[in-house]
């Protein structure tokens, strides 16, 4: 985990540096923030990524001379078919259109919407299909 | 079973690449820059497409333009024969795998520090032009430029003169040649753009910005100018021109073009898009002096 | 001994085995609607973006057609307006985008690293939807009231206020942006995840291919900027409905905050588009020129510079503004160039004493190399103030970009030709091909080069008339031919997916590629491996295939370590 705590960290110290040279020079509000609101979203996972690399055990991924054996057994939870991504995508499709064309959209809108989270966090917990 | 198709590479050529080849391409590299040199030092510099134009900063954006154009050439030239020749020499001519190089240090760590070095130039060149253009000379005549949906209004302070067009009537701004001229540039609405393309020069004009600089003219002459930022439906048609005469002239000018006030020129430049408050010749004056 | 091992197990409660899910899964339309499968997602992405690139095409003759003469009544002034922005926000937000991270990034970079699918397979699919929808709603707005949006791609305030531009139009603009945005920002999220976590024992971070590499730069570029978009939009329709000043001057609003926005987005944005289709031709080319990628850590640190530097630059996009900080952004943008140019070198170098062999992928590959060299040039030219001031909002900057974005339809066409095989099992006919990558080249050229001298002579762009210029109806023409060669290279396209339709079965590996993605079946089975090799550089079916040729004297890997070099592979 170490190669990518180093990519999003030096990222991150590049945008930092690059704030404050602006920032001093430019005086100009919007580009000062953004671009120190970039670093600290590099900071955020490249730091987390940082201090558990340094504690958690090797994998077989970032082992160069790993053998696929190593990395026998469970990989992940990967969801078979589900309803709800369309669910929750035509959801805030209505939303948007409420944006335009009305607040009476929200009411699919919502209601797809709510309907969607509930029914996926259920299915992720159920395991859902394989 | 079902037959797999494979795509066949190109048929064989019975010879290789020579090792002369390889030789002669680092000789050319090496003559190629002086000799290039020496071509340009006999002879003028190409225009590259641009201008001189007719102010001082077009002059020295038309040479900054020129520079840069050598540049791209050298570098372009370079690395298109470079992939043309990839593309010729090492074409397929065997099955065989070549060498399977995968890195060469130095040579990566020298198209790395030239293009830098190259760039710093470029950066260095550019300042000197840029510092020129935003300079705060001494100027002795002032114009507001007043953008608007869909027209320009150039008033003169001090002066009392107020020239204004719509799209098609095409006002005209006259200043005196060889005069540090400050523009004070305004919007009432959208952002739109003063682009005068004989002085290599466009600024938006921006809506609660005032945006200024300066202009000197070298060349008199009539220059045409147009709105470059997307302002609606007439954007096309929101066209100016420039009409630069000598400082004479200019004076002349002024004083037979004393208008009444802006809003007596604004009137009659909407009320109908036919005749136009623009004067063409001087002494054709509007209301009282 | 090479030794190869049954893929990676996916939990699940319970046991499912595959073929009782094929039985009684859903068929037809609902499992369509229902997948999670990347490779279909993928596919979805490849053919619904394809579709915006030709209604994105079709707009694009239409203006070619009205600027043919300089006094053209083709179409009126106001329907103008609305086929430059909609052809340029067609072309950039529904199709390059979602082409280049949601299409064959999709499909190929769990492949490439050895996972079994992205690391979160519903938002994979949710991205989807979001996309598909975000696109109907943009594009709705030719069929209100008013007509679609008219402000130019990048909406500048306040012209794409509610006074100057009312109209469900503007503000369909806005919704689809905001739906197609959060699918970005899903993608991007999906990405990161799945290269950092789901890669394959053995490939190390300095061992993914190079197109994982560019993948990986741009999710995380979609993270830093499309946020900053995303939140523009809500305060530009705050402004255009809720009654804020945010960018109206009565109000105390400043105008000029929604350039910086929106390019704070935009320019990472163009690299979002970018690097992907320099992934995609970095893959070609090493393939077809049978060696490996041409100083590997120098694209990655090139790729990662791109990456960084793109969030400096933004206001060179608003030079003529007269409010920024000049020199900053020029240094900023001039040194862009530098790791682009390492890139240029490389690929260069990886073809370099190779058998370098032309099928239309790699065609396309290097015609992507010579119009990309061009748009490059251009585009540092750009990035002096004093020359931008002459030649910004000018057909100038249109030929730039167009140069650039032509390159990287050639590399996507590059990318659909090399892995369509993969994903699909078939093969394009390679003579249709050939056709279509000699148009879709010249033709490019046709319609660019003449573009450069038209904004040279003072061409402005976005007008649909030019009466006092008649001098510039010639290369006006010009151009219009080189669009139409264009179009013929998309019919190309077209003829030759149903030409080829199911006729040329391709095998594993019909290219002898070099990266993970070769060694599986074509199309790879559900969850993409049955067999996985072992893994040590970043061309594990290379080394797999020809395991006398791993290392070379003058290159010899960090990660590698040679291996016996006379096992025979294991069929």
């Amino acid at each position: 985990m170490r190669t990518e705590a180093k990519v999003l960290l030096s990222l991150g110290v590049f945008f930092g540096a690059m704030s404050v040279v602006y920032w001093n020079w430019g005086h100009e509000n919007a580009g000062g923030v953004m671009m120190f609101a970039g670093m600290l979203l590099c900071f955020l996972p490249g730091g987390y990524y940082y201090w558990w690399s340094r504690r958690m055990r090797a994998r077989p991924e970032d082992d160069p001379n790993a053998t696929q054996a190593q990395g026998a057994g469970v990989v992940g939870a990967f969801p078979g078919t589900s309803i709800w991504p369309f669910t929750l995508g035509m959801g805030a499709f209505f939303v948007v259109l409420a944006l335009v064309f009305g607040i009476w959209f929200l009411v699919p809108g919502l209601g797809l919407v709510v309907w969607a989270l509930f029914g996926g966090t259920a299915e992720g917990r159920r395991g859902g299909t394989q | 079973m079902s037959k797999v198709f494979h795509v066949e590479p190109p048929a064989l050529s019975p010879q290789g690449v020579s090792d002369r080849s390889r030789r002669w391409r680092r000789v050319r590299r090496i003559v190629a820059l002086p000799v290039a040199a020496l071509a340009l030092a006999g002879c003028t510099v190409p225009t590259f497409g641009a201008a001189p134009g007719a102010t001082t900063s077009s002059r020295s954006t038309y040479h900054l333009w020129q520079g840069f154009s050598i540049g791209a050439v050298i570098v372009g030239g370079l690395t298109l024969v470079l992939i043309l020749w990839a593309v010729f020499a090492y074409r397929r001519k065997s099955d065989r795998i070549p060498k399977q190089s995968q890195y060469h240090i130095p040579l990566e760590m020298t198209y790395t520090i030239i293009p830098i070095l190259i760039v710093l130039g470029l950066f260095a060149a550019t300042m000197v032009v840029e510092n020129k253009e935003v300079a705060n000379p001494k100027t002795t005549v002032t114009i507001n430029v007043n953008a608007f949906q869909w027209g320009w209004k150039f008033t003169y302070p001090g002066q009392n003169v107020v020239v204004v067009g719509q799209t098609t009537q095409d006002p005209i701004m006259v200043m005196p040649v060889d005069t540090n001229v400050h523009i004070n540039l305004t919007s009432s609405d959208v952002i739109h753009g003063f682009y005068v393309h004989a002085f290599n020069f466009s600024r938006y004009a921006l809506p609660g910005v005032l945006n200024q600089f300066t202009l000197r003219a070298v060349n008199t002459g009539t220059y045409d100018g147009q709105c470059t930022q997307l302002c609606g439906l007439y954007h096309s048609l929101m066209v100016f021109r420039v009409k630069v005469v000598s400082q004479s002239q200019y004076t002349a000018w002024l004083t037979g073009n004393a208008n009444v006030s802006a809003a007596l020129a604004a009137q009659a430049a909407t009320k109908q898009q036919t005749s136009s408050i623009v004067p063409t010749k001087p002494a054709k004056s509007e209301g009282n002096n | 001994m090479t030794d190869v091992l049954d893929p990676p197990v996916v939990a699940a409660h319970g046991d499912h085995d595959d073929e009782h899910e094929e039985h009684h899964g859903p068929t037809g339309i609902l499992k369509w609607m229902t997948t999670t499968d990347h490779k279909v997602i993928g596919m979805s992405y490849t053919v619904t973006a394809v579709i915006m690139m030709v209604i994105g095409g079709a707009l694009a003759e239409i203006i070619r057609a009205q600027l043919t003469t300089p006094n053209n009544s083709l179409v009126s002034f106001a329907q103008f307006n609305e086929l430059f922005t909609m052809h340029g926000s067609v072309m950039i937000y529904l199709f390059v985008g979602p082409f280049a991270f949601g299409a064959l990034a999709n499909i190929i970079v769990p492949i490439q690293i050895g996972a079994p699918d992205m690391a979160f397979p519903r938002l994979n699919a949710l991205s989807y939807w979001l996309y598909l929808t975000g696109s109907i709603t943009m594009l709705s707005g030719f069929f209100v009231a008013g007509g679609a949006a008219n402000f130019g791609w990048v909406a500048y305030a306040p012209l794409s206020n509610s006074i100057n531009t009312p109209g469900a139009g503007a503000d369909l603009w806005i919704g689809g942006l905001l739906l197609t945005g959060f699918s970005a920002i899903f993608t991007g999220v999906n990405l990161c995840a799945t290269i950092f976590y789901l890669r394959a024992p053995g490939m190390t971070m300095f061992r993914m291919p190079i197109f994982t590499w560019n993948l990986l730069v741009t999710a995380i570029l979609i993270l830093l900027a499309f946020p900053v978009l995303t939140a523009g939009l809500i305060m530009l329709y705050c402004d255009r409905h809720f009654g804020t000043h945010i960018f109206t001057v009565p109000g105390g609003g400043v105008p000029v905050l929604w350039q910086h926005i929106f390019w704070f987005w935009g320019h990472p944005e163009v690299y979002i588009l970018a690097l992907p289709f320099f992934g995609m031709v970095t893959e070609i080319i090493a393939v077809f020129s049978r060696k490996p990628v041409f100083g590997y850590k120098g694209m990655v640190f090139a790729t990662l510079s791109i990456g960084a530097l793109s969030l400096g630059v933004w206001a060179h996009h608003m030079f003529t503004t007269g409010v920024v900080l000049l020199p900053f952004f020029s240094i900023m943008s001039l040194l862009i160039a530098v790791p682009t140019g390492i890139k240029m070198f490389n690929w260069i170098g990886t073809m370099w004493r190779g058998e370098v062999w032309f099928s239309t992928a790699m065609l396309m590959a290097v015609g992507f190399l010579i119009t990309f060299l061009i748009g490059g040039l251009t585009g540092i030219y750009l990035a002096s103030p004093p020359l931008d001031f002459f030649t910004h909002d000018t057909y100038f900057v249109v030929a730039h970009f167009h140069s650039i974005v032509m390159a990287l339809v050639m590399g996507a066409m590059g990318g659909l030709y090399y892995w369509g095989p993969k994903i699909t099992g078939y093969l394009l006919n390679e003579t249709i091909g050939k056709i279509q990558f000699w148009f879709l080249f010249i033709g490019t050229q046709v319609f660019t080069l003449p573009m450069y001298l038209l904004g040279l002579r003072g061409m402005p762009r976005r007008i649909p008339v030019y009466p006092l210029h008649p001098s510039w109806q010639f290369l006006n023409q010009l151009s219009t031919v080189g669009a139409v060669l264009v179009g013929v290279s998309t019919v190309a396209f077209m003829v030759n997916i149903v030409y080829s339709w199911k006729k040329y079965p391709a095998g594993d590996n019909p290219w002898d590629g070099h990266t993970l993605e070769w060694f599986t079946t074509s199309p790879p089975p559900h969850h993409n491996f049955y067999r996985l090799p072992q893994i040590r550089s970043e061309r594990p079916t290379w080394d797999y295939n020809h395991p006398g040729h791993t290392a070379a004297e003058h290159g010899h890997h960090a990660d590698h370590h040679p291996e016996h070099h006379d096992e025979v592979p294991v069929v």
